[in-house]
């Protein structure tokens, strides 16, 4: 099963390196991660997607939250959830293909980001299904070049994944 | 060197500072170019602090673990930076695998070329990280104090470990007014947990059901200062204790409860125990493979208890029907509390098990731990046993404390030195680290300067770290060795027997069979001045065995033995208590 496991760390040198390198030393394998500072600029929210089984994914926030610079983690999948994926992609665009490029960026609410003799770049953010969708109707005019943030998710409402201090 | 407010000191004058402050006595360290700062600072300190110099920064790792396995106090040890640093790699291991808390300061280059593949630089914390509990590179002397105060809280709070923190040598130069109450900033860092009653009612519930209930007691019973606690509740239940490897001395060994230890060479009665029980409590303990054999075998005709401080152990190995996350010590005495409350209302804790405990007696009186002895020949277990009773006949026991290296020797140790108290026994369990032996010995002589301190250890790891013999001679260390000296690597060469024809692959140490035993310990140790003697003949087994416990500085006794013995029972790795060799 897919999960989004959701963490908040002291934004410290080495932090990220710590924590991949635990995932990677006891086997767990993840799809997806995504790091940025939050509001507080002393704490980082890393996101995970990581597949596995319920007791794999108790293994893997368990061994996380051990992590002394690991402030907290929650395992989000069974909240409701908003998650996001950012994509850039630079796509061959001779001339005669850009109206129709332009259309279908329209229609998954991206934007054009950057336009070459014949490329384009297109900005794309929505869920993994949709970013992938895209990326599946772009192949036919040929990709160029494409970079993706990873996954980032907050729970909906109020619920937080707060420092415990 | 002194705290006056105001004056400036140097990063490692406040770094020595700290260590005192926060009560160390003793640190381990061998100098190099990046930690020379510190050593200087050292210097000025010798009446509050004493350095011991080892002749290997691995034997000063070992001996900050001995240190700290026989006080539960921080052991410390430092060491210059790059291959200094490195050879603290294997001590790091091993105090993490058997949550010891040690400190390891290492020196490094300085801050404006780390990066640059300095000389002697090597990027410790970043090899260090998986193989300890937490690690710091100092990057502004202002930051040693809130550091090392950081530091001592984690090695010694919630499941102890190890802590490295790495300090460029401009960071022990620089001079500045330090805060020695600085605040710390560990947000995510909450070690402690009391089980609350709920949690614990489900034990009794599980108890008040069982018939045939046991104990499994690991080093989470020393490490949290539980022996007596679970002594009480033991007796007060009437159930039986096995214990790991780790857990020896956490109950005590003549006890009509006792078990001994479980597991891959545990008693046969222990595993049968463990195999028929209908209720296993599981105090302190991580279900090690060793332990277990076939995890999905173990136990698995109980419920099972589970209660630890780390909660990463819960369900990870094994899945248990009550996993309680807390402080073990403290969830026994709340047990023991609330056992009392049912029993003074006239309720049973169990649902009546003396069938079950004549049983277990039954399987302790019929299969004991034993060995045959030989004619004209020494059998290693027998000098383990005669110096168990020798020691016990001079009510030595309790003034005696035991390490070991890593194999056969260290088994028979578990099995043939029957410890009562905790923190008497020394051994590395979860890394099992050839040449923990003697530096862990040395370490725990330190701390214990009155108590006798005998290294039982093979010839194979007490060649790793002989270097050490030094140590002991120049720093007046009177450790002694009981050498069981079989020209083998013995744990392997019985795996070689038992699953590869006896074929040997690189086992054997000697010069040659038609040699003298090689090499020759006693010139050896002749070299560096410490006393020695060597046997082959039982007739002058406890003689020899009185004169080393006897003698006043350190001394080996180089016992010969034969290799083709094996450490019994046996429970091959990945099997289950179906499989268990006994002959």
């Amino acid at each position: 099963m897919r999960h989004v496991l959701s963490a908040l760390v002291q934004n410290q040198p080495g932090v990220l390196a710590h924590i991949s390198g635990m995932l990677a030393s006891r086997g767990f394998n993840i799809e997806s991660l995504a790091v940025g500072e939050t509001e507080n600029p002393n704490l980082s929210r890393i996101t995970f997607v990581v597949q596995g089984s319920d007791s794999e994914l108790e293994q893997v926030r368990k061994q996380l939250d051990k992590v002394v610079t690991v402030v907290r983690v929650q395992d989000i999948s069974s909240e409701n959830f908003v998650e996001r994926d950012l994509m850039l992609v630079k796509v061959q665009a001779p001339a005669p293909q850009r109206v129709e490029i332009t259309m279908l960026v329209e229609m998954f609410r991206g934007r054009v980001v950057d336009i070459g003799v014949d490329t384009l770049m297109i900005e794309i953010s929505g869920q993994e299904s949709k970013v992938e969708a895209f990326i599946d109707l772009m192949r036919p005019y040929g990709i160029l070049e494409l970079a993706r943030t990873g996954r980032i998710a907050l729970v909906r409402g109020k619920g937080l994944v707060e420092g415990k201090n | 060197m002194s705290e006056l407010k105001g004056t400036p000191q140097s990063g490692a004058d406040i770094l020595v500072q700290c260590l005192i402050n926060h009560g160390v006595d003793t640190i381990f360290a061998y100098p190099g170019g990046a930690s020379m700062p510190l050593h200087q600072s050292l210097t000025r300190v010798t009446d509050k602090l004493r350095t011991i110099l080892p002749r290997h920064e691995q034997g000063g790792g070992f001996a900050a673990e001995g240190y700290a396995r026989t006080t539960g106090r921080v052991g410390v040890c430092m060491s210059t930076s790059g291959p200094g640093a490195t050879n603290f790699v294997t001590s790091l291991a091993d105090a993490k695998m058997d949550s010891c808390p040690i400190l390891a300061i290492t020196g490094q280059v300085s801050t404006p070329v780390i990066g640059t593949d300095a000389f002697q630089e090597t990027p410790i914390v970043e090899v260090c990280r998986a193989v300890t509990k937490h690690h710091y590179l100092i990057q502004r002397t202002e930051d040693i104090t809130q550091v090392m105060k950081e530091a001592f809280h984690i090695m010694t709070s919630g499941r102890p470990g190890p802590v490295i923190i790495d300090v460029p040598k401009d960071v022990q130069v620089r001079k500045i007014v330090a805060d020695y109450d600085p605040p710390m900033d560990l947000a995510g860092y909450q070690p402690h947990r009391r089980a609350t009653r709920e949690e614990l009612e489900k034990v009794l519930e599980l108890l008040k059901q069982s018939k045939k209930p046991i104990i499994y007691a690991g080093g989470g019973i020393i490490a949290s200062g539980a022996a007596e606690h679970l002594r009480a509740f033991a007796e007060k239940a009437s159930i039986p204790v096995a214990m790991t490897l780790l857990g020896l001395g956490g109950f005590p060994a003549d006890h009509f409860l006792c078990l001994d230890m479980l597991g891959m060479h545990g008693s046969v009665y222990s595993n049968y125990a463990i195999n028929e029980a209908d209720l296993l409590l599981a105090l302190g303990v991580r279900f090690d493979d060793r332990v277990t054999g076939k995890v999905s075998e173990f136990a698995k005709h109980g419920k099972i208890v589970h209660i630890d401080i780390d909660p990463s152990e819960l369900n990870k190995n094994k899945k248990a029907d009550v996993p309680i996350h807390g402080d073990v010590s403290l969830a026994l005495q709340d047990l023991a509390r609330m056992a009392d409350a049912r029993l003074a209302g006239g309720a049973q804790l169990t649902a009546g098990h003396q069938e079950w405990i004549r049983q277990v007696e039954k399987w302790r009186a019929d299969e004991p731990l034993r060995y045959d002895e030989r004619e004209n020949v020494i059998i290693p277990q027998q000098a383990i046993s005669r110096l168990y009773h020798l020691l016990k006949e001079r009510n030595r026991l309790d003034d005696t404390i035991v390490t070991t290296g890593v194999g056969q020797h260290q088994m028979w140790a578990a099995q043939f030195f029957k410890f009562q108290k905790p923190r008497r026994f020394v051994t590395s369990g979860g890394l099992g680290s050839m040449g923990f032996g003697l530096p862990s010995a040395m370490g725990a002589q330190i701390a214990h300067p009155l108590k006798t301190v005998i290294d039982i250890d093979g010839d194979g790891s007490f060649l790793m770290n002989i270097q050490e013999l030094a140590t002991c001679f120049t720093e007046k260390i009177p450790v002694k060795v009981l050498l069981l000296n079989n020209q083998h690597l013995g744990m392997v060469v019985q795996w070689e027997d038992r699953f590869f024809a006896g074929n040997r692959g690189h086992t054997y140490l000697g010069a040659g069979f038609n040699e003298a035993p090689y090499p020759d310990f006693i010139t050896i140790a002749r070299g560096f001045r410490v006393g020695a003697k060597s046997i082959s003949d039982p007739k002058d087994l406890d003689a020899a065995l009185i004169e080393m416990i006897e003698s006043k500085g350190p001394y080996v006794l180089d016992v010969q033995v034969p290799y083709q013995e094996h450490v019994l029972p046996m429970i091959p790795s990945g099997m289950t208590v179906k499989d268990i060799i006994k002959v």
